[in-house]
């Protein structure tokens, strides 16, 4: 027997399932004890919310140049306005500015081309942003050719001077993470001895103890006729550090590529180098990203610990200037800036992980 | 085959086990159940079927509060379902489900997922909850398996201990969630065969299924659903032979071309 | 027959074109190689180190070291030698290390759980949490806490009281020491007693639920007798420990126990940074289990609480144990950052004082390296054993 031939109508539901009040209600006030939680949350915010409110925009003095301009109770946000050049360029003469600037304008191009999806030419911009792109940085912030006047590297410092650590510690680490995580999988017991060994050791320590090894221990290493620079120094140890992360992230993505890949590869009779560098490398590098992505935070995040070895970096060069008598006590205000500026580069390249991650999810499910 | 498992079908009573009036369920704006009527009495085996997204699992899947319809009446075994909790609790103990995926634990053996619901909602001592267990095992076929832990079996020796850890809690009435659609060709007969034993000793069913042989010969019933909406309701053969809907001709000469 | 293969394989080709070889040539390479580099090294070393006067070895371990640590656990002054200042250094970073691992973890489950709320506005609140404290560096917060919150404090005449016994000043927090009286063994005695009393209920309800079903509530049962017997032996001999409440005198808190300021900062740090990890590994441990456990545990009839505790729980920690012992791991290596507030870690200590005053760099670095080193493969050994017990059973 027939129940119903004809299509019923969809109808609206209900009204108490929708709505604002609805939602209020489901969400907030759905039990006893999720209403006590709710004005709980509510009363905690109200005590944490309003006072930083209050400090941070309603009293806070920001006109001025001294620390006389700024009222008492509320964020002196004129120490931040007034360092501001330093806290970016750290002693770079303010003259030569622009030459950073430049190179940040050319970085954030670049950053933009290779994140937006429908950039032609694609392959072509990574390769300049890993092989030119660092040459012209050399030039543009040291100088030292083309008539560009040199600029000592203890005058870098500030937000300029943490951005260079951490692009150059990731640029870098990327090739000898990708030799150290291929030595790994091999299967010539030496080679992977010593890449597993190299891998463990540094992943084993704490950034701060590398450090302070390339700054004590690395001189003897060397002849004593070289010198390097305390930059120089920091860096290898960064890019030490840092490779053995990146080889783990790139073996994650090795693994990632099925074993028919392999065997198709060789079956088509390429070496063991064309295999890798035409058909899994590609391949795996693409998985990788979100990997690199998130290694690059760690390490953006911990630049900050070169200052224990004296470099001035964006956190280094604040720190310096609440040393300063005239702006002594306001620490919050620097803190809260420098929070501020690690937090935005460090969410917003999370953000663009994770969007990454779903994108290549649902890209190897269909 | 047919004739002989139909006789051996018992009598169907007259107590109603599950009753459903004009239930309706919409997902936000989405009217997925419309007007939903569905009698089931004790001992009777009824197969819903339909094209894909029609509303079949979300109807059983409302008859043991895995999905909450809005409006309109469910009652099991007597128990009004409501937002009430206990209610709930009730509803849920004396109805079994078996999921298109098994759904079993894979922390516990094949045993202690047997055991688990005796003992913690039942109550029952944990030896008489394994007694009970070894016996339902014995009849799904596989007690040399009781202390393997899921992984370690098949997809058609999953499903069996699925059902088997279901009737370990003495349910009134089964759920069957489209229990073969995730087997190999070769397995569905196994799990179909547990089912009609199951049939045979007089349980109460529900059965979301594909498998129109299993209709023709274990139904009384056959529920076609389509849209959201019952199109069709009756006894196997007339539902085979004699479709009365256009949707029904339609949905059958697709499934039964091949 | 194969023999005869084999040969007929080897023989044909050139030994470059022979993968065995091939490969063990590469090997011979690399190894040369790394011979020469360290030997290039160690004779550049040895020159530098010849031309600087440092003598090699680890004798300068057990000279007076002639400098003060603000905190130890032991026994030391600036009489004791380099040597114990590392095991003064090890200990602190202990201690920093364990009770930051205690409260991460659990500010880390809490946050994680209540990331999952059906509450909307408690889980929005988690996740802001989250996504402010991981995505700022830690050594910012522990700046924050040590320059902006704890120094400002008022001096110890100002500090501020809590219940009149905890002083909070800019030298720390000043809290009541126990001092153990005659009597407290008692005590000590009937907590172990109450131990094994647990245990038998324990033993007795595991029993009488498998016998006749019946559940019991031993959690709060044996809380109950684990804390209630002991407190009542501590009333009944007479409070045998007495509270050395901190008393000022002079400019400062005298009496008790004062934690440093940088101890507080640290651990204040280390905890809320990686409870932000922890919480978001709580999170997907949980979100991993697929809904189906869940729907089946209802559709077996188990009660919210209960599917928690049989099916979802046991699953999850399968998910989080792994990625939060690297968490731990990573706590600890973190600890190292107390040299930027001068709290006397490892690191700061030896790594940095004793360092700089020998000028024994290789030793002492190799030394601290050697510690986190350890530490690293305990714990991935633990992690090798745990996974391979836990492990589903899977064909």
């Amino acid at each position: 027997m027939i129940q119903s031939d004809k299509k019923l109508p969809d109808l609206p539901p209900p009204r108490r399932s929708d709505g604002a009040f609805g939602w209020i209600r489901a969400n907030l006030f759905s039990s006893v004890t999720n209403t006590l939680l709710t004005l709980l949350a509510v009363y905690l915010l109200y005590i944490g919310l309003v006072p930083l409110i209050q400090w941070a925009f309603i009293d806070a003095s920001w006109v001025g140049e001294t620390r006389d301009d700024c009222a008492v109770g509320g964020a002196c946000w004129v120490f931040i306005k007034t360092r501001l050049n330093q806290f970016v360029y750290g002693f770079y003469p303010e003259e030569l500015y622009w030459r950073v600037n430049w190179v940040f304008i050319l970085f954030g191009v670049l950053i933009t081309l290779l994140i937006a999806e429908k950039t032609p030419y694609k392959k072509w911009i990574v390769i300049f942003t890993l092989t030119v792109f660092p040459i012209i940085t050399f030039y543009l912030v040291y100088g030292g050719a083309f008539g560009l006047e040199v600029v000592e590297t203890h005058k870098w410092g500030g937000l300029m001077l943490t951005l260079i650590l951490a692009v150059v510690g990731i640029v870098a680490a990327l090739p000898f993470g990708i030799l150290l995580a291929l030595g790994r999988r091999s299967t010539m017991p030496v080679i992977k001895t010593f890449c597993t060994l190299f891998i463990e050791i540094w992943r084993g320590v704490p950034l701060i103890t590398v450090l302070f090894m390339a700054s004590v221990m690395l001189p003897l290493f060397i002849p004593e006729e070289i010198v390097f620079d305390k930059l120089v120094r920091a860096l290898i140890g960064i890019v030490m550090f840092q490779s053995a992360y990146m080889a783990e992230v790139v073996r994650g993505g090795l693994q990632a590529i099925p074993k028919g890949q392999y065997e198709a590869a060789s079956a088509l009779g390429l070496s063991y180098w064309k295999m890798m560098g035409l058909i899994i490398l590609p391949q795996a590098l693409k998985l990788m990203i979100p990997g690199i992505v998130n290694t690059f935070i760690a390490l953006f995040k911990d630049t900050s610990l070169v200052l224990v070895i004296g470099l001035l970096d964006l956190l280094a060069i604040v720190q310096a200037g609440l040393a300063d008598a005239k702006w002594a006590g306001y620490s919050v205000e620097g803190y809260v800036f420098v929070g501020l500026v690690f937090w935005v580069f460090c969410f917003g390249m999370s953000r663009y992980s994770q969007a990454l991650e779903k994108k290549l999810d649902t890209g190897h499910k269909s | 085959m047919s004739n002989e498992v139909q006789q051996n079908l018992m009598a169907i009573s007259d107590e109603i086990m599950v009753e459903m009036r004009s239930v309706n369920k919409w997902y936000g704006e989405f009217h997925v159940l419309k007007d939903i009527n569905i009698t089931v009495r004790r001992g009777e085996r009824i197969v819903l079927c339909g094209p894909s997204g029609s509303g079949k699992s979300t109807t059983i899947r409302c008859i043991n509060r895995l999905e909450e319809h809005q409006t309109g009446d469910i009652i099991v075994a007597g128990t009004p379902l409501t937002n009430d909790l206990k209610n709930i609790e009730v509803i849920r103990r004396e109805v079994g489900m078996v999921f298109q995926h098994f759904n079993l634990f894979p922390h516990l053996t094949v045993l202690e997922n047997c055991c688990l619901a005796p003992v913690w909602v039942r109550k029952m001592p944990k030896k008489e909850a394994e007694e009970i267990a070894m016996n339902y095992l014995k009849r799904v076929k596989i007690p040399d398996q009781a202390l393997k832990y899921p992984g370690q079996l098949s997809g058609g020796q999953q499903q069996r201990v699925a059902i088997a850890r279901s009737l370990c809690m003495n349910p009134e009435v089964m759920l069957f969630d489209e229990p073969t659609s995730a087997l190999d060709p070769e397995m569905i007969k196994e799990v179909l065969d547990t089912m009609i034993e199951l049939a045979e000793d007089g349980m109460t069913m529900l059965c979301v299924t594909h498998e129109m042989g299993f209709a023709k010969t274990v139904a009384n019933r056959v529920v076609f659903m389509d849209g959201g909406q019952i199109i069709e309701e009756n006894c196997p053969h007339e539902f085979f032979n004699n479709p009365q809907s256009e949707r029904t001709q339609l949905f059958l000469s697709q499934i039964l071309q091949h | 027959m194969p023999s005869k293969k084999k040969d007929l394989a080897k023989g044909r080709t050139a030994f470059w074109n022979d993968p065995e070889k091939r490969s063990m040539l590469y090997q011979i390479i690399m190894l040369v190689i790394l011979i020469i580099c360290g030997a290039y090294i160690i004779s550049n070393t040895l020159h530098n180190l010849d031309s600087r006067g440092i003598k090699t070895g680890f004798d300068f371990l057990w000279s007076e070291a002639g400098f003060g640590i603000n905190q130890s656990l032991i026994e030391y002054d600036e009489s004791h030698s380099y040597g114990r200042t590392f095991f003064v250094g090890l200990l602190n970073t202990i201690l920093v290390a364990s009770l930051g691992i205690l409260l991460a973890t659990i500010l880390g489950f809490t946050i994680g759980i209540a990331r999952l709320s059906n509450n909307w506005l408690i889980a929005k609140i988690s996740a802001v949490y989250i996504e402010t404290f991981r995505n700022i560096p830690l050594l910012l917060q522990i700046f924050f806490w040590y320059f902006a919150v704890l120094r400002p404090l008022p001096r110890p005449k100002q500090s501020i009281e809590l219940f009149d016994v905890f002083f909070l000043n800019n030298r720390g927090l000043a809290m009541p020491a126990p001092n153990i009286l005659e009597g407290f063994g008692w005590v000590l005695l009937v907590f172990a007693l109450s131990l094994i009393v647990v245990i038998g209920v324990k033993r007795w309800a595991k029993n009488r639920q498998d016998t006749t079903g019946k559940g019991f509530p031993i959690i709060s049962v044996s809380l109950a007798i684990m804390l209630g017997l002991p407190a009542l032996t501590y009333l009944f001999v007479g409070s045998p420990i007495d509270w050395e409440v901190p008393t000022l005198r002079g400019f400062n808190y005298r009496g008790g126990i004062t934690v440093i300021p940088e101890l507080l900062a640290l651990l204040l740090a280390l905890s809320v940074y990686t409870a932000a990890f922890i919480a978001e590994i709580v999170r997907s441990g949980i979100l991993s289990i697929n809904k189906g456990q869940t729907e089946a545990s209802f559709a077996l009839g188990l009660s919210r609480p209960k599917m928690l505790k049989l099916v979802i729980i046991p699953q999850a920690m399968r998910v989080i144990i792994p990625p939060l012992t690297s968490q731990f791991l990573n706590l600890v290596k973190n600890s190292s950052l107390a040299t930027a507030i001068g709290y006397p870690d490892l690191v700061s200590v030896f790594a940095g004082t004793t360092l700089n005053q020998t000028g024994q760099a290789i030793e002492v670095i190799a030394m601290t390296m050697a510690v986190y080193l350890t530490l690293s493969l305990l714990i991935s050994l633990f992690m090798n054993w745990y996974n391979k017990r836990i492990a589903l059973v899977e064909r």
